[in-house]
């Protein structure tokens, strides 16, 4: 009997301890997936790591994207190279605005991200200490310009962007066509509208005959919302940073003056007054709610750039209709002002990673970038890039792109993306909160400019 | 058997222990060796001494998200045990279709604390639109918007448990003060409540710490707007932590600080209603 009830101990136990094994390798199993919104594990991740010994040696990819409108496609393009070459690929999305969070508890696993993207220059501040240099890869060989890499002290290249961005007030040429035939229109198409006075005056007549032409608005929505108020407090905010960086000739600053608020101010109070929507309920709208509102044909204005595309397309605006303007602050000089175009995604590897894994790591990017599957990959997502391996036939097919082709060919000049060197997110949510209270009401214009200019002053002192 | 049951402990307890140190008490005490540290991972941290702690001070959001927790976990602490235990009263009172209304106020329980905050966002934001406003024209809109959201959850499951102590009162002590002539009042006060005082300990309790820690209904709801005036300590954390470059090992001191305080409490709440338990 004795012997009996040790022999069950014994194998209850068993089955306990067994149990909670397979409670914790299911765990590890998921514990991935948690971390992101849409999580994209490629099938071809949890196949067995004998086959990844064929051809592409023994390293892995573990690729952590920062876009999530391209999530998918990145993740079948894994599979395509996995299929080719044998080496695993994970590609994983971070959802939308939780990057950095994201990469920060991926980073501390140990299968760490291999390869990672910061958005500039203070992106990197923080990241630099993991940036292999990539200085004798195939991917910086093949870098049309050194404007597109993010270069340390001593020439290191720490990371390379991948896609270059251009950004303006999005607008229906169709809706503008309608309203410069009408009696009493301020323009007679859309080229007159080259500085902040016509744009305004065309905006405010729009949204004053708004029920003649069909629109709720002349702008889309405002949307403060904190998943997208980045139109706003990153990219509105640019403009009024470049043109101080263009007035004082730097191109970072460590106190900002605030030179261009007042006109950062004209075209804010522009976009909550003719509007959709009236200025106290933006904090409950989304950028999605503005991209609709322009799809679907109710405003003619709409702040945002090449990466809006798949969002507006496809519904009630035709793609010969949808164009571009430059975003006009009322700045001097800014009839030969172009749209905004440049990049906040940069590619780094890993240096904490093992050499086969950053080896396999840039044989991905190199494919990438030279391979036919890898070009035409990048052309699907959309993506315009700064390598000399794709070719122009390779340029996407998005009117917006398109537009801002125009621009330059037109010898506008393009506004660099300065807010690359905004101090941190905290300065950016700052400004966004005090631009939301500002519009509904609650706050004035000077708490704006206490965010944009002690706020810079601070944030610099705090993160240094 | 007796000696059976100490032989095999630790080959029973070791399992879950393991599952313990793993999951609560290693990252406990990393958690607080963070907080001393500098860092971008937690895998590479740089010992910096007491620093984080000083630093904390000089960040004004803390302080305020210390007092708007503190008022608001007064709020519902005192809102969510006074409803549920006049809900739990009222449906241990033998009207028809009870068990019909104790499931459905139960309900709200069962769903995630993101969901209810996108949820609640639309119709209260869709209540103050003739007005004109959100939810973040100020920070008294987020605080009564986030305290109805965390009432309509949480009543029904302190109801629940106030329910259960309810109908653990001997029905003789209720009958025995009803011939001593005790008026309504007099019964609720001096027997029925005495007798579930039990309840209320974990109910307070339960409600303390939640609202406390309350982290996915203020994320959901407001996000901290405007200007992190609606920002409640977790957020508060969580915001330190991974929105600010350079200030992961302030986020962590916070969390510690965070730790003691609602320990702290709890304690002192858990001594304050133990002590008016009486025995049967």
């Amino acid at each position: 009997m004795r012997k009996f009830k040790k022999m069950w101990a014994i194998l209850l136990s068993g089955v306990m301890a067994a149990g909670m094994l397979s409670a914790c390798a299911s765990d590890t199993g998921s514990s991935q997936g948690e971390q992101t919104e849409a999580p994209a594990e490629t099938p071809a991740a949890g196949e067995e790591a004998g086959e990844s010994k064929t051809a592409g040696g023994s390293g892995k990819v573990y690729y952590l994207n920062f876009k999530p409108e391209q999530g998918q496609q990145w993740v079948d393009l894994a599979a395509a190279y996995t299929e080719e070459t044998g080496v695993s690929v994970v590609v994983e999305t971070a959802a939308s605005g939780t990057y950095e969070s994201t990469l920060k508890s991926e980073m501390a696993k140990t299968d760490a991200p291999t390869l990672f993207q910061v958005n500039g220059p203070i992106g990197l501040a923080n990241w630099q200490d993991y940036c292999y240099d990539l200085k004798d890869s195939e991917i910086y060989k093949n870098l049309k310009s050194d404007e597109f890499a993010l270069l340390g002290d001593a020439g290191q290249v720490y990371g390379i962007a991948y896609v270059i961005e251009t950004y303006g007030i999005i607008y229906n040429k169709a809706l503008l066509e309608d309203y410069c035939a009408m009696d009493g229109a301020v323009v007679k198409s859309s080229e007159e509208i080259n500085n902040f006075a016509t744009l305004k005056a065309v905006a405010d007549d729009i949204q004053a005959k708004k029920d003649d032409l069909g629109v709720l608005g002349a702008f889309a929505s405002t949307g403060m919302d904190s998943s997208s108020d980045w139109r706003f407090k990153t990219h509105l905010a640019n403009l009024p940073l470049y043109y101080e960086y263009q007035a004082d000739g730097i191109d970072s600053t460590d106190a900002v003056k605030g030179t261009y608020l007042d006109q950062y101010k004209q075209i804010f109070d522009l976009y909550i007054t003719d509007s959709t929507c009236e200025p106290g309920l933006l904090s409950s709208k989304t950028g999605d709610d503005a991209a609709a509102e322009f799809a679907t044909g109710e405003a003619v204005f709409y702040q945002n750039g090449t990466w809006a595309y798949n969002d507006i397309t496809g519904y009630d605006v035709a793609d010969e209709d949808i164009g571009m303007l430059p975003i006009y602050i009322g700045a001097e000089g800014e009839e030969n002002q172009g749209l905004c175009t440049g990049s906040e995604n940069y590619w780094c590897i890993n240096n904490k990673a093992s050499e086969e894994d950053i080896q396999a790591t840039l044989d991905f990017l190199n494919w990438v970038i030279t391979s036919d599957t890898g070009k035409q990959a990048m052309t699907d997502m959309g993506f315009v890039t700064p390598f000399s391996s794709i070719g122009d036939e390779y340029l996407p097919e998005n009117p917006l792109l398109l537009a801002a082709n125009e621009y330059i060919a037109a010898g506008k000049t393009p506004v660099a993306w300065c807010f690359s060197t905004m101090p941190s997110e905290e300065w950016k949510n700052g400004v966004g909160s005090a631009l939301l209270e500002y519009a509904q009401g609650t706050g004035n214009w000077d708490a704006v400019v206490t965010a944009f200019v002690d706020g810079w002053a601070a944030e610099v002192a705090a993160t240094k | 058997m007796d000696k059976a049951i100490k032989r095999y402990f630790p080959l029973f307890a070791l399992p879950t222990l393991i599952a313990f140190t793993i999951g609560f008490i290693a990252p406990f005490i990393l958690g607080v060796y963070l907080s001393f540290c500098e860092f971008t991972t937690v895998v590479d941290a740089k010992f910096v001494g007491i620093k984080n702690y000083f630093r904390i001070w000089g960040d004004t959001t803390f302080i305020h998200a210390l007092w708007y927790t503190a008022l608001f976990t007064i709020a519902t602490v005192i809102i969510i045990n006074l409803l549920a235990f006049a809900v739990a009263l009222l449906l241990t009172k033998g009207i028809p279709g009870r068990n019909i209304f104790r499931t459905t106020f139960f309900m709200p329980n069962l769903i995630g604390g993101i969901v209810l905050g996108y949820i609640w966002q639309l119709i209260l934001n869709g209540l103050l639109l003739p007005l004109s406003r959100t939810l973040t024209y100020n920070s008294a809109y987020g605080f009564w918007g986030l305290v109805i959201l965390m009432c309509w959850q949480q009543i029904g499951y302190m109801m629940i448990i106030y329910i259960a102590g309810l109908q653990n009162v001997p029905g003789e002590l209720i009958e025995a003060a009803k011939i001593d002539g005790a008026t309504r009042w007099q019964t609720l006060k001096s027997v029925t409540i005495p007798m579930v005082m039990p309840s209320i300990t974990i109910c307070t309790f339960l409600t303390l710490t939640n609202s406390f820690k309350l982290f996915d209904q203020n994320v959901a709801l407001t996000a901290g707007e405007p200007s992190k005036m609606s920002e409640l300590l977790a957020l508060n954390i969580y915001n330190t932590f991974y929105g600010r470059t350079g200030w992961e090992g302030v986020g962590q001191a916070k969390a510690v600080i965070f730790f003691i305080l609602v320990a702290l409490i709890a304690m002192v709440q858990m001594r304050l209603t133990r002590d008016k338990e009486v025995q049967q």
